[in-house]
């Protein structure tokens, strides 16, 4: 009889839904728990050694921020390659880019959540914490690019002596609401759905001051069933109010461009255009990270293949709805008749930026096509190299539509060139370095698959029901 | 104080099961029984559990819904307040502008914002309505000390019947839990 189970749980693991297994390997709860939530307790010792390099090489990357920041603050924003008519670079590139990278863990958490995709399981945990450290990231481009972020509080309804308050029509006070909506609804809800699994560490914790922290944070869960049953609805309600949020967000960041009468912004293909290209992004972040992370850490039987053959179709999807919108930019340009259009698409394909552009479509259309194959989307390098292209094709598309529109717009005599300085660049990386730490300080001191999801997953691909009313 | 004296010497009594059905079983019997101060405790949410203790549908639902229509009407106040007062109301002063000819109540450009804030108000109404409502903060509880509850957030299922139920008896609450066939059945301390 035993022997029989277990055959039959391989046989329920392996085929759900002929698509491979979500778990791999004999589990149960407690095989679960530790093979997560050990990690966090690994001592000094044996925390893994690319733990150590890894943080700190993230650690010195990121002294190249606070060294931007600090000659940005002394000097102004003069020390950036900004310019007349190029007033807006890096800064709004970098921003756009880092928002639309956050918006992967909200889409994981939330929206495959309302679509009962068991698989988003073993990655929900971890895109939610990159969403965090993402708008981390972006929110210093628009803090530090105002030239005078002590006065950044103006851009918030205060009450203040000179009797003025923010102009509520304009995209970019619309950022201000939503970016700041964003970050707050993610912490929450990644916080939210934390308390099941700080309350387990807490439980497991041997030492006084973990067990305390941990304690703390678990604000005294214990599992009860009434709990439980409205923390389940807090987690959909969630979730629900979550979708509508992260489309809104790039939405509203786009139409930052969108608004504006410039050639190549002005079109209202942008809402869905960036949407698609943050999940694009996001997901090819996501992937950057957990693939290596879930083999160096030993959780691959939570991150398998049939994971990675997920994400990658997600990442197609949006990469074809990113390639429509490049097809009909060149559309409009075309057939809007307006020289100032048509000029805008033919500066993409032949002026001095024409690299970019051209480069653009390599990484964000060409390299991806190969995740049409199975083997490359479930191939663990073939698939972080795709990844990477797409990392920085999406780069090059904020580039593109930043620089390339404003470098050429109505005015011939007003046009010039633009290029980051070292500064802008420094800035850039430094945000990356400071990004890979807060990732792994965030392995080290929290359970970074949701564990008691996981365990949720493995009941219910597990479970023999004789109750009749289920 | 003469409370004391009539205070039940445990806070109820646990039982131990190792898995989901089990646990659901015994919570229907516990029920048949009429006993009615149960609690449940699991490390995954189990379904059907909060029904089999006789609970009602949390009211939830309705905080978060509250807390999106006092974000959406915020909203629409604090920017027709800024957009459109300039009259001193109640000795406070907007700051109309006048944008490329729009109304001061361009509604559309609010939009936004409005969505913004609803969806704010709600996730707090959410977050904040569930930890209430849970009673947490509560870093104490009775059950905490009872032996073996650490499980509780690991792989084990639990039964307490507490003991202002008013059928509570330690003994035979002991000895009914006894025949659910759980793991384990200890007493849980105050």
């Amino acid at each position: 009889m035993a022997d029989l189970l277990e055959d039959e749980v391989f046989e329920r693991v392996v085929d759900v839904d002929g698509q491979g297994p979500l778990i791999e390997g004999q589990n149960d709860l407690a095989s679960i728990d530790h093979d997560i939530g050990h990690i966090p307790f690994m001592s000094l010792k044996n925390t893994p050694k690319f733990w150590y390099g890894g943080t700190f090489i993230a650690f010195c990357v990121m002294q190249l921020l606070f060294l931007a920041i600090t000659v940005l603050l002394w000097k102004g924003t003069g020390i950036w390659g900004l310019n007349v008519p190029v007033a807006w670079g890096f800064a709004i590139i970098n921003f756009v880019w880092w928002i639309g990278i956050g918006h992967a863990g909200t889409l994981i958490s939330a929206i495959l959540f309302l679509l009962k995709q068991d698989w988003r399981m073993s990655i929900a945990r971890f895109s939610e914490a990159m969403t965090l450290f993402a708008v981390a990231c972006a929110g210093l481009f628009p803090l530090f690019h105002v030239g005078r972020p002590w006065l950044a509080w103006w851009l918030f309804p205060i009450p203040n002596t000179f009797g003025m308050w923010p102009q509520f029509r304009s995209p970019l006070l619309w950022d201000v609401f939503a970016v700041s909506t964003y970050a707050t609804v993610s912490v929450l809800f990644w916080y939210t759905g934390l308390i099941p699994d700080v309350a387990s560490l807490r439980d497991r914790a041997n030492k006084k001051i973990p067990k305390f922290i941990y304690g703390v944070m678990a604000l005294g869960w214990r599992g009860s069933a009434r709990h439980w049953h409205r923390y389940e609805i807090a987690y959909l309600l969630l979730a629900g109010i979550s979708t509508p949020l992260v489309v809104s967000v790039h939405s509203i960041v786009s139409l930052d461009f969108a608004v504006s009468v410039v050639p190549g912004w002005h079109t209202t293909i942008f809402p869905p255009y960036f949407v698609a290209g943050a999940i694009y992004a996001g997901f090819a972040m996501v992937l950057t990270i957990m693939i290596p992370v879930a083999k160096l850490y030993k959780v691959e039987h939570f991150f398998t293949k049939r994971h990675m053959n997920n994400m990658s179709k997600v990442m197609l999807v949006a990469g074809l709805v990113v390639a429509y919108g490049y097809l009909m930019e060149v559309f409009f340009g075309y057939y809007s008749g307006n020289e100032y259009e048509r000029y805008m698409i033919m500066n993409r394909f032949s002026g001095p930026y024409n690299w970019g552009y051209w480069a653009l479509i390599l990484c964000n259309i060409a390299v991806p096509m190969a995740l049409w194959s199975y083997k490359v989307r479930t191939s663990v390098w073939a698939c972080w190299i795709v990844c990477q292209f797409i990392s920085v094709g999406m780069w090059l598309e904020r580039f593109v539509i930043v620089v390339m529109s404003l470098h050429r717009e109505f005015l011939p005599s007003s046009w010039d060139a633009y290029m980051g300085t070292k500064w802008d660049w420094m800035m850039y990386i430094g945000t990356m370095g400071f990004f890979c730490v807060l990732c792994f300080l965030f392995m080290r001191t929290l359970p970074m698959i949701a564990i008691f999801e996981i365990k949720e997953l493995h009941h219910k691909t597990n479970h023999h029901h004789d109750l009749d009313d289920h | 104080m003469d409370h004391d004296d009539n205070k039940p010497a445990v806070f109820g009594v646990l039982a131990q099961f190792g898995d989901s059905d089990s646990l659901i079983k015994a919570a229907r019997t516990a029920r048949a029984a009429g006993y009615t101060r149960m609690d449940g405790h699991s490390p995954i949410p189990v379904h059907g559990l909060y029904e089999a203790l006789g609970y009602k549908r949390s009211i939830l639902a309705w905080i978060v819904g509250c807390g999106a229509i006092a974000g959406f009407c915020s909203a629409v106040v604090l920017q027709v307040f800024c957009s459109a007062i300039d009259g001193g109301a109640f000795g406070i002063d907007g700051y109309p502008l006048m944008v490329g000819g729009r109304p001061f109540i361009s509604w559309p450009s609010f939009i936004p914002i409005c969505f913004e804030l609803t969806i704010l108000f709600s996730a707090f109404s959410a977050v904040f309505g569930m930890i209430g409502l849970n009673g947490l903060p509560m870093p104490y509880h009775p059950t905490f000390n009872a032996e073996g509850f650490d499980r509780a957030t690991l792989d084990k299922y639990f039964l307490c019947i507490e003991s202002d139920d008013p059928h509570f008896d330690e003994a035979d609450v002991t000895a009914f839990l006894g025949t659910l066939h759980p793991e384990n059945v200890v007493p849980v301390p105050w």
